[in-house]
């Protein structure tokens, strides 16, 4: 009988060959061979031409990042020390912006960036600007912490839930001072949303090519650019964006695995939620 | 415990959420200005709606966007409740490898699937011969590849809840499986299923990059034809589509959020009974 029900998983096996695991052996395989066919390592070689974007990117996202736990940080916390039904409210008011398609989201922010925008155009009546808002890698940093900031906060939100109010009085009441209590307590028992906030941002940051588009104007190219350009752009050469496709999983698995150094198991099903 | 958040701690909020609703609230605003450059204020205009309304571009895209959506969401469904049905009866190790590749296509970047899958369309029909042009039919595909996984991960926890015991006591008590399976299982995992179902549908309604490499240039949905907008110029149209769709997010979370509280409310209530 076990045996019959476990035969249910079967389409979804196949699906699963056929509809990843092959396309991503199909990206290594294109990385690796050149238009004739043959095996070449000349297209990972050229990758070597853009490490200047690919460092950008990294750098950008980076920033992206870092100011995402930065802002989300005391937010999750200040959440999570409420009632449950306020914290309900707040984590539905955070999500609500997510609902919204990610293009016009970027697209509100070219609105208030533009040279004759919202901000500038604000600043003027004061006798400001107009300032080069838009196009500038601080537009693509701004933009990604916009769109996924909630991706740091969520994680970072359900591990502070589970803190218990009561170790938090009980280095009070041994003497601890804020700060100490802070560091010694609250940031070492939110590792493991921190680790996986870092990860959820960092992954689609990097990998973005909207936001740079959008907000970058043509001069902060994205590896996602890149990409982009080798497969629908002019300069169509799908064995070339495989390879620059390669590069970016290998950064994205390494800092996969750097932030599970932190966090023995990521718990997916919980941030999906 | 319940402490009373400080000042600072709700204004810090206010800041963060602020930052959240700002854009979104301008494009609102913005929808009723009768000015097309969009800095300045000039009148209040139902035009664009009016416009948009008749704008058979972004019509056909929502018809498109309407059919990928439900045929992804619901063959997805099937697949990935028999999937997971499957996975629950095989033993540890098996379960984590399929657990290990369902979390592919979550955790990598939406530009590797996307280029991954265009990828092998291309390479089905260049190299294999089969007629399979990117359209409609390669959208449904990519949609229903990255929509399993969420049903899955929905519909897992509630066969973990289930009593194992009670499929076995149906059979018992003279059930065949198929009539155990669907009066003792599913009404189980119904809520599992459901949840599975909705998830699929909002990213298959709100996906643009897993689109773009898979759509081609004649099937499009409606996050391609407001790329395609954006692209040649910021359109007031686009800013009336936006709070036509943050308006109907609002909506739904609205109803379903106060239909859970009043459940809960009930279930409270039953429990005091």
């Amino acid at each position: 009988m076990k045996l019959h029900t476990r035969l249910a998983s079967v389409p979804y096996l196949l699906w699963v060959v056929v509809f990843t695991i092959i396309p991503l052996l199909l990206i290594i395989v294109f990385a690796f061979t050149g238009t004739d066919g043959g095996f070449t390592i000349e297209n990972i070689s050229a990758v070597g031409r853009y490490t200047d974007v690919i460092m950008k990117s990294i750098w950008l996202a980076a920033i992206a990042t870092g100011v995402s736990l930065f802002l989300g940080y005391p937010l999750a916390y200040i959440i999570s020390r409420h009632s449950a039904r306020q914290q309900n409210v707040s984590l539905m008011l955070i999500m609500l912006p997510m609902w919204m398609s990610f293009l016009l989201r970027t697209f509100a922010w070219m609105t208030l960036l533009e040279k004759t925008g919202v901000i500038n155009r604000l600043l003027g009546l004061a006798g400001l600007g107009p300032f080069e808002l838009i196009n500038t890698s601080g537009a693509v940093v701004l933009g990604m912490v916009y769109n996924y900031l909630p991706f740091m906060i969520l994680p970072l939100h359900s591990v502070m839930v589970k803190i218990d109010a009561s170790v938090i009085e009980a280095a009070q009441d041994l003497g601890a001072s804020p700060l100490r209590v802070f560091f010694k307590v609250v940031l070492p028992l939110s590792m493991p949303g921190i680790s996986s906030g870092i990860t959820m941002v960092f992954v689609p940051a990097v990998s973005t090519f909207i936001i740079s588009r959008m907000l970058g104007g043509g001069s902060n190219l994205m590896i996602g650019d890149l990409i982009d350009m080798q497969f629908l752009g002019n300069a169509y050469n799908p064995h070339l964006g495989s390879a620059i496709s390669l590069v970016l999983m290998v950064i994205i698995l390494l800092c996969m695995s750097i932030m599970n150094q932190f966090d023995d198991d990521v718990d997916v099903e919980g941030v999906l939620r | 415990m319940k402490r009373k958040s400080s000042a600072l701690s709700r204004i810090y909020t206010a800041v963060i959420m602020a930052f959240l609703y700002m854009p979104i609230l301008v494009l609102i605003v913005l929808s009723f200005n009768q000015n097309k450059s969009r800095g300045a204020w000039t009148g209040f205009t139902f035009d664009w709606y009016r416009k948009l309304f008749t704008n058979r571009l972004i019509l056909g895209a929502f018809v498109n966007t309407m059919i990928v959506a439900l045929v992804s969401s619901v063959a997805a469904t099937l697949i990935g409740t028999a999937a997971a049905l499957g996975i629950h009866t095989m033993n540890k190790w098996m379960k984590k490898a399929v657990r290990m590749l369902t979390y592919i296509p979550i955790m990598s970047p939406e530009i590797i699937m996307g280029v991954s899958l265009m990828l092998l369309f291309v390479f089905v029909r260049t190299e294999l011969g089969v007629p399979l042009e990117l359209g409609l039919l390669t959208l449904i595909l990519s949609h229903i590849t990255f929509n399993i996984p969420y049903v899955i991960f929905n519909v897992l926890p509630k066969l973990r809840q289930m009593d194992s015991y009670a499929y076995d006591a149906a059979l018992d008590l003279g059930c065949n499986p198929w009539q155990a399976f669907y009066k003792v299982i599913l009404p189980e995992i119904m809520p599992g299923i459901t949840a599975g179902f909705l998830m699929a549908v909002t990213y298959s309604l709100d996906d643009f990059v897993i689109s773009y490499f898979t759509a081609g240039p004649t099937s499009q949905t409606l996050p391609l034809a407001i790329w395609g907008q954006l692209r040649r110029r910021v359109s007031p149209e686009m800013n009336a589509l936006s709070t036509i769709i943050f308006v109907v997010v609002l909506v739904l979370l609205l109803v379903s959020n106060l239909s859970s509280m009043r459940r809960e409310r009930r279930g409270r209530k039953a429990v005091r009974l």
